[in-house]
């Protein structure tokens, strides 16, 4: 059968995952649900290896989370047998949620990383059937003072270095945490970071940052949306500078960052912490493309009334040229853009609250519209 | 042991789950015992620390074992065992 070239956009919802394709990023179809009635906070499309691997955290309310994959875009999905993700006996700890599924570097296939909750990192050296818990973050001693934020306390984002062995995890509520040694030591990094909320608000960790991302051209080079706070660091979070000059509002949950471009960032800012809504109840994505100096505000495309707002993960790019940006809000609107941002389409409208968007650009000889399968949906 | 329809394509499409006894079991020895060979069964029933999950509700003689000796509860042979699923948000 003949194969062509195409782009799965993954799109988790409070209710249920759908599946969307498209042949050239600006018409799409839709199918699903998967999971119906379980939510889908995680997505990891792991196109490593020659496969394309799609790993979703599901979480029903009365059986529990656990991570399913399918190796043929939703046809069908698998449940590894004993779970994926299990803590040992002697945490006295149980899985709550998936919050991150990262595929690691194509230097490293097989290895996928996770972020729960409770706050925990894992590891995965068999492409995500069975991840091993991060010991040397779970037995950190600041655990017990770390908090959490709203939605539970939650490791839910993993930066994993492609060329060596730093990693940076950001949590809530507790901060950055960098390892030099590839998990095995953790030190927390949020110089320069505030939690407004806190009484020391400047404290060595306890921020609730919300979001990081790597630039993918500049080693060291970070950046964060923290729970007020948009922040660049230049030297691998060693130190925080604000780069929220110039945004409408400094709070918000996404970071995005170019697939290959230095200095090119997106963020989708809300009003304040006590009024979570797009500033005056418009919705718009800013990008930088010079790191933070300035920001330009993208919203060609986007309703002119929208109160809902986008989730940490609910936003993702592509690695086209020019990127793609995509994102879904908590009112079930998912809207994505072939030229980082400059125009955006609606790809659905109406799905249950958009937790999380991830894209892939895959051959495929058609995307199915297909149904779970019993086990999947009785999750 | 009864289960709810959504949970018997995890027990090879079985709703009702048996498991022999002498005499008085626990709820506990009985769920260790049906879903011993049925792992994705069990992990929707229990956590990995073994407590059940929140919204399950596990029912002897019209009772929910929460209200009895939870885990503990003890299960004469013959009984039933109900698993239901509370339903509850929007």
């Amino acid at each position: 059968m003949a194969t062509s070239e195409s782009y799965v956009l993954a799109i988790g919802t409070k209710k249920g995952l759908w599946l969307a394709s498209s042949p050239d990023r600006q018409n799409w179809s839709l199918s699903g649900p998967h999971f119906l009635m379980s939510e889908i906070p995680s997505i990891g499309i792991d196109t490593r290896e020659g496969r394309t691997r799609i790993l979703v955290g599901v979480r029903s309310e009365h059986w529990g989370p656990t991570v399913f994959h399918s190796d043929d875009l939703g046809e069908t999905w698998t449940e590894p047998e004993n779970g994926a993700i299990r803590f040992p006996e002697d945490t006295d700890a149980a899985l709550e949620r998936v919050w991150q599924i990262h595929p690691d570097a194509e230097s490293r296939p097989g290895v996928v990383w996770a972020g729960c909750e409770p706050i925990s990192v894992w590891k995965s050296t068999d492409g995500g059937e069975h991840f091993e818990l991060n010991r040397g973050l779970w037995d950190h001693p600041h655990r017990s003072e770390w908090g959490a934020g709203y939605g539970g306390a939650a490791a839910h984002s993993i930066v994993v270095n492609p060329a060596g062995d730093k990693v940076h995890v950001a949590m809530s509520t507790g901060g950055v945490y960098r390892s030099l040694d590839g998990g095995t030591s953790w030190e927390p990094r949020n110089k320069g970071i505030s939690a407004r909320f806190n009484p020391d608000p400047y404290p060595e960790f306890g921020q609730c940052v919300h979001k990081i991302a790597a630039d993918s051209a500049v080693d060291g080079r970070l950046y964060a949306q923290n729970h007020h706070g948009v922040y660049r660091s230049d030297d691998d979070a060693e130190n925080w500078e604000s780069i929220a000059e110039g945004l409408p509002a400094d709070f918000g949950f996404v970071m995005l960052t170019h697939p290959r471009r230095a200095g090119t960032a997106w963020v989708i800012p809300l009003k304040a912490d006590g009024e979570r809504i797009p500033p005056d109840g418009k919705l718009a994505v800013h990008r930088t493309d010079d790191a933070g100096a300035s920001w330009k505000r993208l919203d060609a495309g986007l309703p002119q009334a929208e109160y809902n707002v986008v989730l940490r993960d609910a936003a993702c790019v592509d690695e086209a040229e020019p990127a793609g940006v995509y994102f879904g809000t908590r009112g079930g609107s998912v809207y994505a853009s072939a030229d980082e941002g400059e125009h955006f389409t609606e790809v659905a409208s109406h799905l249950p609250d958009v937790l999380c968007v991830r894209v892939a650009a895959v051959s495929v000889p058609g995307l199915h519209a297909k149904q779970p399968s019993a086990a999947a949906a009785s999750v | 042991m009864l289960l709810p329809s959504v949970l018997t394509p995890l027990a090879g499409g079985q709703s009702i789950l048996t498991a022999p006894a002498d005499g008085p079991v626990t709820v506990r020895w009985l769920l260790d015992a049906v879903t011993g060979d049925l792992p994705a069964l069990s992990r929707r029933l229990r956590d990995e620390t073994g407590a059940v999950r929140r919204y399950v509700n596990i029912y002897v003689s019209g009772n929910e074992i929460r209200r009895l000796q939870g885990l503990g509860t003890e299960v004469e042979p013959g009984q039933e065992v109900l698993i239901i699923q509370s339903v509850a948000g929007g």
